[in-house]
């Protein structure tokens, strides 16, 4: 029998306060689509930058053709054959199509670039890929969905002989999506070998030949061609049952508290958008990555301030123009970017959990050292913070820690609305459960909660009621008995029927 | 609290050293005029420190201390304006200046460095341009005036030797500083922004008025500093007064514990920062016979200084991060 095409054994790799991998294994043979799959934060990028030569493993063992081979960069991968295409595309949207699949490889004809045969050769690529676009063609004009076979050209044009996607599909609309499909089966039947990694279970069972499911940095399981079905994929993500891990049990909402009418935000100011969001509900917000969500919530925390449009909370209008003004009025936001915007790293567990709550619990400027000390031995013991002390600064947390760092911070100032942005991206299974157990807490206290993700799971299984954005406008809105991962998707990658969904409009 | 002690010992080494190469280092002259520098560049230091907490840099302090310290004789004799009037508007002006500095940092988003470095041009210019670049002074006239800087107080206990009244400006001012570094919220606000002004902003604070106050600050006490200098040395040269004090200044700072990245820093290290600072230059004067090579001393020692303690950082945190996974399990 013919050895693997690649294989990793036991990769194990550590970050600050993290162990990213602990001894993963993958075995991808010639000609096939391997999928891996597993929630946020188990180890799924680490794994494909390790494969791409991006990061080396701390231990193990990597085989090309049954031969160890030591990847110490990325040309070293490129010089085996591995490519890998990031979720952010890496091209220079400055320079033509041809330059780019070309980038640091370019003829040289007595000393200068020799153009016309660039342009002959990169024709050859595009082709492959079926993108129909001169070589010429400047890579800022074309869509995403282009600039993503542009970069499936490029890695062709170094002869790959396996291709790594991650999450090709998350910026993607549908039909662009399908034109990636068709290129990755006729890649297939050419013999390039697919390692392809996504959120959305449907396009991995629709792709796949095999599926590899990690867990917290550990394999947790292979699933064979005839095996893979959704249920058997989540069961080996979350490692329980799905009804277990999604405890939301919806109650019955009261008054609306959050009422949005014609936002327009600075960066889709063309589609104004209206909801509400009532206490004691979940409503998850759901679309592709660039759909304008983070957007919204940002619009409605005053981070960026809407251009224009009514903010009703609790029946006052309120106009948020900084993040100030928007806790004043009783809001509170769990920020995408945990480490830049949600905690300071530096800083001790401590000082961040108070830092929302110094201005009222201050004495005349002075602080209140007392009320700080007790607030955060409340919130480590309540959230249940691991952490060896209160002082311990926050990067040295893993991420799930940090993220309760950032919920403690907003809790101690009883908001009437928690907008999350992301909540568990890149944290591990347990600590995710906590948060969403969290968030069910929340809202049977009355707490309106408006959150936005692109794990599919957690959409379905947390929202009471679930708002779909695609490029920038709100195409429809889902009650919790019409949510399915097909409803979602239809309305986050489809271009819009001629008579759009209305969204229920606040009253 | 490491930090401290390391900077406090390698000022008495210097000091043991200069000592021990120059006899008159310890003498009461000498010590008298070391400890009174150190008091005045003790004064601007913690005022930049302010700028280096939010993670900016003021590079124009060395130009306000220049033309207030011009400016003050300036309106007093030339001008003839009575004491109060002048002290006020030398005051108003350094606060004004602040204020200029930090909404074109937080409002336009221009970079601090481009911004005091413009100022570090402009102030002084504006100094030669209305003293036309002739020296001012007090002459034999303001002695009570000059008693702030130039008075002694004498101290009990401690034989003949008396504390400069510089000292009792910087021990106000530290205080103040050091309280509100520390006990106030707004301190927080500062040294959070300074780690991470993007997350501070995200907890609701408004970091566009505490950089702004910090910009203030710093050029509020560089006014002062500038006062007190020119009321010390009785006359000012606009070409060269304070020439190079934004550099000594930093040099403190850093040196006493403020990460240039922000976010760090405390109001007593600042003062044995400023204390090295000057013990440095006092010993290059009294050991070497020529002052040429000063700055390649300072040089040397705060890079000798900022390298140490960022690979003490490094080994710090490394230590901590295993720690940490090995708690973990």
């Amino acid at each position: 029998m013919t050895p693997p095409l690649l294989q990793a054994l036991r990769l194990t790799k550590s970050f600050p306060g993290v162990r990213a991998l602990k001894g993963v294994s993958l075995t991808l043979h010639p000609g096939e689509v391997l999928s891996v799959i597993g929630e946020n934060g188990a180890g799924k990028s680490t794994l494909m930058k390790i494969l791409a030569g991006v990061q080396t493993p701390d231990s193990g063992e990597i085989r090309l053709d049954g031969q160890p081979i030591e990847l110490r960069s990325v040309h070293d991968a490129q010089k085996y054959g591995i490519a890998l295409i990031h979720q952010e595309l890496n091209l220079a949207d400055n320079l033509e199509v041809a330059a780019n699949i070309f980038l640091g490889r370019e003829h040289l004809r007595w000393g200068l670039i020799d153009t016309q045969r660039l342009y002959r050769e990169a024709e050859t690529f595009l082709t492959a890929v079926g993108l129909e676009v001169h070589p010429a063609t400047r890579v800022s004009e074309l869509s995403l969905g282009q600039q993503q076979l542009v970069e499936i050209a490029k890695a062709l044009s170094v002869q790959a002989r396996v291709l790594i996607m991650d999450e090709p599909t998350s910026s993607l609309s549908s039909s662009e999506a399908a034109t990636l499909f068709r290129v990755i089966r006729d890649l297939r039947s050419r013999g390039v070998s697919l390692v392809y990694i996504s959120h959305r279970l449907g396009e991995v069972k629709e792709l796949s030949d095999r599926v590899t499911v990690l867990r917290d940095g550990e394999n947790a399981g292979d699933l064979e061609r005839a095996e893979i079905h959704h249920a058997a994929m989540v069961r080996l993500m979350v490692g329980r049952d799905l009804s277990q891990f999604y405890a939301h049990e919806p109650h019955p909402p009261g008054a609306p508290v959050l009422q949005v009418r014609d936002l327009r935000t600075p960066a889709n100011p063309r589609h104004p958008v209206s909801f509400e969001v009532r206490a004691g509900e979940i409503v998850g917000m759901a679309g592709l990555i660039g759909a304008g969500r983070t957007e919204v919530l940002e619009a409605l925390f005053g981070v960026t301030p809407a251009v224009s449009g009514s903010i009703r909370l609790g029946g006052t209008d309120v106009r948020p123009e900084s993040p100030e003004d928007a806790i004043a009025a009783g809001m509170a936001l769990v920020p995408e970017d945990r480490k830049h915007q949600g905690v300071i790293l530096e800083m001790a567990v401590r000082t961040n959990l108070s830092l929302a709550s110094l201005r009222q619990d201050q004495q005349h400027g002075f602080l209140n050292r007392t009320r700080e000390a007790s607030l955060s031995e409340e919130m480590i013991r309540s959230l249940r913070i691991k952490t060896p002390s209160e002082n311990q600064p926050v990067q040295f947390l893993s991420g799930g820690n940090q993220q309760k760092v950032v919920l403690g911070k907003w809790l101690a100032l009883r908001p009437k609305v928690l907008l999350l942005d992301e909540p568990t991206r890149g944290i591990d299974v347990g600590a995710k459960h906590e948060i969403y157990r969290l968030m069910e807490e929340l809202s049977r206290a009355g707490v309106a909660i408006l959150f936005v993700s692109s794990e599919l799971e957690e959409i379905l299984g947390l929202s009471d009621r679930v708002l779909v954005l695609h490029e920038g406008r709100l195409t429809g809105e889902l009650a919790r008995a019409d949510l399915s991962e097909e409803a979602v998707l239809h309305l986050a990658t489809d271009t819009l029927p001629p008579d759009p969904v209305p969204a229920s409009p606040a009253p | 609290m490491k930090k401290i002690l390391g900077i406090t010992t390698l000022l008495f080494v210097v000091c043991v050293l200069t000592s021990l190469a120059s006899d008159s280092f310890l003498s009461a002259y000498n010590l008298e005029n070391l400890v009174r520098r150190t008091a005045l560049f003790g004064i601007i230091s913690i005022g930049v420190a302010f700028v280096i907490v939010t993670g900016g840099i003021d590079l124009s302090i060395g130009s306000v201390v220049c033309l207030v310290g011009c400016g003050l004789p300036w309106l007093l004799t030339t001008q003839g304006w009575s004491v109060p009037a002048a002290l006020l508007a030398v005051t108003a002006l350094s606060l004004s200046i602040g204020l200029f500095h930090g909404l074109l940092i937080t409002k336009l988003k221009l970079p601090p460095f481009v911004v005091t470095l413009c100022g570090l041009l402009l102030y002084r210019g504006i100094a030669r341009g209305f003293t036309r670049d002739q020296t001012v002074g007090f002459g034999s006239d303001f002695k009570g005036l000059r008693t702030l800087a130039t008075g002694e107080i004498p101290l009990p206990f401690l034989g003949g030797f008396s504390l400069p009244a510089p000292w009792i400006f910087l021990l106000v001012v530290a205080v103040l500083a050091a309280v509100f570094l520390n006990r106030t919220i707004y301190g927080r606000y500062l040294l959070a922004l300074g780690r991470n002004e993007e997350a501070a902003r995200y907890s609701g604070i408004n970091t566009d008025r505490m950089v702004i106050l910090a910009y203030v600050i710093s050029s509020g006490l560089a006014g002062l500093g500038g006062i007190l200098f020119v009321l010390d040395v009785n006359s000012a040269q606009p070409v060269d007064f304070g020439n190079f004090y934004e550099l000594y200044a930093i040099a403190a700072a850093v040196l006493g514990g403020c990460s240039l990245r922000g976010g760090e820093g405390t109001i007593v290290g600042v003062i044995v920062g400023a204390a090295l600072m000057q013990v440095l230059r006092n010993m290059i004067t009294l050991v070497t016979t020529h002052n040429n090579i000063e700055f390649a001393i300072i040089g040397a020692v705060i890079l000798a200084g900022v390298i140490a303690d960022e690979l003490v950082k490094r080994y710090a945190i490394r230590r901590r991060a295993a720690r940490a996974l090995a708690a973990e399990g």
